[in-house]
């Protein structure tokens, strides 16, 4: 089964993180995906850029809207993801509650919703 | 009817009343749906009440009503119209499964259904009403009138929790070692909810309800017995829930009115369940592992070892309010050390350690600050400040006794300023 693990944090945490602390967390999480890959779970992961260079689209009746920032505004924002292959949910949560940034913010298990005739993830592009 | 016939129908109903819920915890491990095993569970009564009397007794009738559920949930899989893929795959499989079905397993399954209906991914008044429902055999409508909400609310809910159960893949297990302390504290916090949801109603017509607290206890003698090694606080939380039922007797009047602790009754206290609650105290305290429970449990039996409100050891209290706010720290606990100091140091000590909670904030919206508060400048004759506390907790009360114990307290206070 597959998860979607959605980190958020205060970006003005993350800002007031020192230089080394924000080394070290880019570190720890790098070593984590590892330890993730060897433990056959990991299929994908990123950090993002900030909430500000977010851009929300809309298509109604055919027509875009392009407009600045993120969907909503929040107290936390968006800032990563790992997708996570486990056999279930408690599964899931033991991987996830090691994903370093936990320690500064919060993150939402999701399990993937899988569409018919979908190619495997590790088949597809 | 011939008397072998009543007999063996008798047979079966001694073991639904006693067996049932063992049975449906293995069919749900067995069939991996909660629905499905609900199904099968009846099926294999109604097929028990079809042949019993005509085959006799099996040798082991809750192995028997196990396959027979099997069975009757492969047959049913089949027949259902809409037949999907994943049906099919889950027939076959059942249908070649040689899953075990003996005495230890059937143990662990009960173990398994509690992790399930408490697990943390839930929400809380879901975790509760799934466990009522799975592990305690309640119905809807009961667990509807005891929470005095609707039934269709409950089933909403049971449902929406029986969905992420699937579809967020909640494994049906004992959580791995490394996690049981964790799980374990959110098993115990849902039986503490029940339990004080019985103990002392949230809201409605009666201070208590016995049904949910006698639940709560079954649930945790039920928990102990299943554990594979004891956990003090299990023990613990068993002593405090036992401790605190043995004065139900006393708490309220003949009219249904509130009795504080130090006008009770104690000859109505129940001396069984205090012995044994005592004696579980002492077992939990005697472990390296003093949690939270066992603390209260301790202040509970410290309580009722009293002959009187009097004669109560409030040095020994308050030195355990100390211990307490050290393992679990809140401002309900700071408060009911407020209470303790007030009666070992007087009045105005402790009305001195509650305006301070009470001006930090967390306890503005907490009907039993303001009438502790309110209590304590009565005995100090601030009866303005009194009055004022009371006519602030009267309006967060939502429980009709509370609510005309605190009125009499201010009808008593009159006018004299």
């Amino acid at each position: 089964m597959k998860y979607l693990c959605i980190v958020y944090t205060e970006e003005a945490k993350l800002a007031a993180l020192s230089d080394k602390e924000f080394e070290q967390l880019d570190a720890d999480s790098l070593a984590y995906d590892k330890e993730m890959r060897e433990g056959g779970y990991f299929l994908a992961a990123q950090a993002l850029q900030s909430v500000q260079t977010a851009t929300t689209l809309r298509v109604r009746k055919n027509k875009l809207s392009a407009t600045d920032g993120p969907f909503a505004e929040t107290k936390e924002q968006l800032c990563g993801f790992v997708l996570m292959q486990t056999k279930d949910l408690n599964e899931a949560i033991r991987v996830a509650s090691k994903i370093p940034s936990a320690r500064v913010g919060s993150i939402e298990v999701r399990p993937v919703r899988e569409l018919a005739d979908q190619e495997p993830w590790d088949k597809r592009g | 009817m011939t008397n072998a016939t009543n007999s063996i129908s008798e047979k079966v109903e001694e073991i639904y009343r006693t067996e049932s819920r063992r049975i449906l915890a293995t069919l749900i491990r067995l069939l991996g749906d909660f629905d499905l095993a609900e199904e099968a569970l009846q099926n294999a009564f109604a097929a028990a009440v079809a042949t019993w009397p005509r085959d006799g007794l099996p040798e082991n009738p809750r192995a028997w009503l196990v396959s027979a559920g099997r069975f009757k949930a492969v047959d049913a899989l089949r027949r259902r119209t809409r037949f999907d893929a994943v049906q099919a795959e889950l027939a076959k499989s059942l249908q070649f499964s040689t899953g075990k079905i003996e005495a230890p397993d059937l143990e662990d399954d009960r173990l398994r259904l509690i992790f399930v209906c408490c697990h943390p991914a839930l929400p809380p008044d879901a975790q509760i009403a799934l466990t009522l429902r799975e592990v305690c055999g309640l119905t809807t409508e009961e667990i509807a009138s005891a929470f005095l909400t609707t039934a269709p609310t409950v089933a909403q809910r049971i449902v929406r929790a029986k969905n992420k159960i699937r579809d967020a893949r909640i494994p049906y297990e004992v959580p791995a070692l490394a996690d049981l302390h964790e799980r374990l504290e959110a098993v115990l916090h849902v039986i503490y909810l029940i339990f004080n949801e019985g103990y002392s109603a949230s809201s409605g017509d009666r201070l208590t309800r016995s049904d949910l607290t006698q639940e709560a206890i079954r649930l945790t003698r039920l928990l102990i017995s299943l554990l594979p090694a004891p956990d003090s606080e299990v023990v613990g939380l068993l002593a405090l829930m036992l401790l605190q039922e043995s004065r139900r007797a006393a708490r309220t009047s003949a009219d249904g009115e509130v009795v504080l602790l130090e006008d009770q009754d104690r000859s109505l206290w129940n001396r069984n369940e205090i012995a044994e609650g005592i004696g579980l105290v002492r077992q939990a305290l005697a472990t390296r592992n003093v949690g939270a429970y066992t603390l209260q449990a301790a202040i509970a039996a410290s309580h009722v070892e009293a002959p009187s409100s009097a004669a109560t050891d409030w040095n020994e209290i308050v030195g355990l309010y100390d211990l307490l706010r050290e393992v679990d720290p809140s401002p309900v606990v700071e408060l009911n050390r407020a209470v303790a100091v007030a009666m070992r140091d007087g009045e105005a000590e402790g009305l001195r350690l509650m305006d301070e909670l009470l001006a930090a904030g967390e306890l503005q919206d907490y009907s039993f600050a303001h009438a502790g508060r309110a209590e304590l400048c009565r005995r100090l004759g601030r009866n303005e400040e009194a009055r004022k506390s009371y006519a602030r907790a009267l309006q967060l009360i939502e429980q009709e006794p509370e609510r005309r114990f605190i009125q009499r307290r201010l009808q008593e206070l009159g006018n004299d300023v």
